[in-house]
């Protein structure tokens, strides 16, 4: 063996905590075998911010010398085991420190194996990721996204689900023995252990070929050469706008093409377009300025810069008018307004469903009411 | 009434003035937009200038007195970024407590001109001159000047203005003045016409790098790890053109004003057969000359040559000054804990500038006049006799010496 590579993909501050959790354990069950390793957190990430996709990494090797090479780096080169811990992000993830959008699988070496916490199935979870031409796996660990990082939720055993079904899928890196071992030192806990030996029995591999999931172009950017480049580190401002998709009437907002922040989002606001009241409040207080006014007045979350933060539901004074919607629930960027005005009953159907839904259905980021993590956390134990 | 400074210098005349009056005519003569000033000695005697000939009305300008020195300098950078001509200056620790305002001047390439009033940084406190103050910005892409003379420093100013703002260099400029000897001495200086100032220094244009409603663009985004390098780098080019626009805005200067010496960065006196060359900066240039003068009269081989622009610094024309003698002395009035050899700072650059040549000297390093303690032709034999003595050994007993320290 050589080196053997794991990162973990997770929601800034919210997850850091389990993130950390899960690489550190890594290296400590390594040790068990003596082996060693590194475990670090993608600079650029931090400090956090909130739900901002960031990134740890464990790297481990048989002897010091190995694990020199993957040291003093900001990020993996590749890496054996990727693990997700919030299934929006198999959309692709974007933080401030890169550029462009990057597949969710884009590290992971071939043959290698995706870990998704996801109450999703493999095949819809495989529609959201990015086509690769090399094969990998995939194993989904039947989950909401878990906050129990945070120190104000309980522990619900994500860390060590994970560790344990890590056991399973890459036995190169440590065994299931010396990865209780490593949980056992830490937490003294037997119902952790049963955990990760739980998750351990009942992980499976989906293999996934190449060229399954979704055929959406790749980013793709160019870092410019230092005699191309603006003097006096001046950024040039963009256009101002213009009209509704180029026309006379509304007004749409001239965007970056490169800088889409979109990947950020595990939530998206869905409209009910006939009880709008024209108010402009989400207009204006939209961060990312992603409304377009559209010809008749009205304003289109544009899903191309929309980062999911929420704030337009916030504002907004007519009920249901704007509903934040689980970012799973959708597979395009495609404009609602477009849809409802082609066909507004069954506009009108679809967004009743969603926002139903979404009412009774628990909570996806947010919560409905105070004390709701805690009455899941319960709920996880069955899942 | 009043006499506005068009009718003060309608023809060139001759005044006695000190370095630091030398340098407020300069800013009037150069029609300076926006002057920031807070007090501090030596410092405080340009913003005095500066604001008596406003309040007299002969200048027009903003002339704002700060709340500290880091808003002096972050107000001319502001200025500085939307087309103001500007102008500030320090001293000592005022100078560093600037240092964030100041670095970032640099780094956001704004061409703001800078009267350094070289002092001592406490503590202890003392008045008096040291050149760490001004060093401090070497390495931040700041041009820096020392100047010897009232004249100089006019004349400098003047130049500093019409090599900072060419749009090929946009970098800010330092003028280091010695504390006292330069700021509080009078001498004759000639003044030029106001017309001929117009004619040398054409307006300030950032042209499309302006912040202007007009012209939107954002200043000063993070950048990270992907950018930062090719930023240093044009940093980097601008520093190395600007050699190219000293030269030619120096040959102009001279033909204009009808005075200044062969090359902008070093002054060479008696070294073309020199066997010991003294290297300083600044005032001590004054006793140097004196001396070697002095030592010439008894038939010893010595020359002087003064670093006139420490950045950039004149590589190539140090190594073929310096290449050609037997031994250098360096004077440093600064210091550097803990450096190579526990030398000062211009020993270390001269050292490593020579390093790569076929023909190296013995380099000698003499720490002078620190705290602004006099330097006079005793102390400068001193330090030629004991670089004699490394010739005669044929080698380097103590590469540092303190001089005029009392055991």
């Amino acid at each position: 063996m050589s080196v053997v590579a794991v990162e973990v993909v997770y929601r800034g501050i919210f997850q850091r905590t389990l993130a950390r959790n899960i690489v550190r354990s890594i290296v400590f069950a390594a040790r068990k075998e003596g082996k060693i390793g590194t475990a670090f957190g993608r600079y650029g990430d931090s400090p956090e911010r909130n739900g901002i996709p960031a990134k740890q990494f464990a790297i481990v090797a048989d002897g010091a010398e190995e694990l020199e090479e993957s040291m003093a780096v900001y990020e993996a080169a590749e890496v054996d085991v990727t693990i997700n811990v919030d299934d929006t992000m198999c959309k692709g993830i974007e933080s401030w420190a890169w550029y462009g959008l990057q597949p969710i699988n884009e590290l992971t070496k071939p043959g290698g194996t995706l870990i998704v916490t996801s109450r999703q199935d493999n095949d819809a979870l495989i529609e959201d990721m990015h086509q690769r031409d090399s094969a990998y796996n995939l194993a989904t660990i039947a989950s909401i996204p878990s906050f129990s990082g945070l120190w104000v939720f309980k522990d619900d055993h994500t860390d060590v689900r994970i560790l344990g079904t890590l056991a399973k899928v890459a036995p190169q890196l440590v065994s299931l023995d010396s990865m209780l071992a490593a949980i056992n030192d830490q937490w003294s806990s037997e119902t952790k252990q049963a955990s990760a030996r739980k998750a351990y029995d009942r992980a499976s591999l989906r293999p996934v070929e190449p060229g399954e999931g979704k055929n959406e172009e790749r980013m793709t950017f160019t870092l410019p050469g230092w005699k191309d480049m603006e003097e006096a580190v001046v950024i040039r401002a963009i256009e101002p706008g213009g009209g509704f998709r180029g026309g006379d009437a509304g007004y749409e907002p001239v965007r970056s093409a490169v800088f889409k922040k979109f990947s950020t989002r595990s939530m998206r606001p869905v409209i009910n377009f006939d009880t709008c009241t024209k108010c402009t409040l989400c207009w204006l207080q939209c961060p990312d300025t992603c409304f377009d006014v559209t010809p008749d007045g009205l304003y289109d979350a544009n899903m191309e810069s929309c980062c999911g933060c929420g704030v337009c539901e916030a504002v907004c004074p007519v009920t249901d008018c704007v509903t934040m919607v689980n970012e799973g629930e959708f597979n395009d960027h495609n404009s609602q307004w477009e849809a409802w005005t082609e066909n507004k009953d069954e506009y009108n159907k679809w967004m009743t469903v969603l926002v139903e839904t979404q009412k009774k259905e628990t909570r996806t980021h947010g919560f409905h009411h105070k004390g709701q993590y805690a009455e899941e956390i319960a709920e996880m134990g069955d899942v | 009434m009043t006499t506005t400074i068009e009718q003060m210098f309608q023809t060139s005349s001759e005044e006695l003035i000190s370095g630091s009056e030398a340098i407020a005519l300069a800013c009037a003569l150069a029609d300076v937009d926006v002057i920031t000033a807070y007090p501090i000695r030596p410092y405080d005697t340009v913003m005095q200038y500066v604001s008596k000939l406003k309040a007299d009305g002969a200048f027009d300008c903003d002339f704002i007195v700060a709340e500290s020195e880091h808003t002096q300098f972050e107000i001319v950078k502001h200025a500085s970024s939307v087309g103001a001509r500007t102008f500030s200056g320090s001293s000592g620790v005022g100078w560093f407590y600037a240092f964030e305002a100041i670095t970032v001047t640099a780094g956001l390439r704004m061409p703001v001109v800078a009267m350094v009033g070289n002092r001592a940084l406490d503590d202890p406190g003392a008045f008096g001159v040291e050149h760490n103050d001004a060093l401090a910005v070497r390495d931040l892409g700041w041009m820096l000047y020392w100047v010897a003379t009232a004249q100089e420093a006019l004349d400098m100013a003047l130049l500093a203005w019409r090599i900072a703002e060419d749009p090929e260099v946009l970098l800010p400029f330092a003028l280091s003045c010695d504390g006292s000897f330069l700021t509080h001495s009078q001498a004759i200086v000639q003044v030029p016409a106001i017309e001929q100032v117009k004619r040398f220094l054409p307006p300030y244009d950032r042209g499309k790098l302006q912040l202007h409603p007009d012209n939107p663009i954002t200043v000063a985004p993070q950048v990270n790890e992907d950018w930062l390098m090719e930023i240093r780098r044009q940093s980097d080019a601008a520093m190395r053109r600007s050699v190219g626009i000293i030269k030619k805005a120096y040959e102009e200067f001279k033909q204009e004003f009808g005075r200044g010496d062969p090359s902008p960065f070093i002054d060479e006196f008696m070294t073309e057969d020199a066997e010991i060359i003294i290297v300083g900066m600044g005032t001590l240039a004054l006793p140097a000359r004196v001396a070697v003068r002095r030592l010439r009269e008894e038939g010893k081989k010595v020359g002087f040559l003064r670093v006139k622009f420490f950045r950039p610094f004149a590589t190539d024309e140090i190594r073929e000054a310096l290449s050609k003698c037997k031994a250098v002395c360096v004077i440093d009035r600064d210091y550097s804990y803990g450096s190579p050899s526990f030398g000062g700072v211009l020993f270390s650059e001269l050292r490593a500038t020579m390093y790569n040549q076929e023909n190296r000297p013995w380099m000698l390093n003499f720490i002078a006049g620190l705290g602004g303690r006099e330097i006079r032709v005793r102390e400068i034999n001193e330090i030629v006799d004991t670089t004699q003595k490394a010739i005669d050994d044929g080698k380097v007993e103590q590469e540092t010496t303190w001089i005029g320290v009392r055991e």
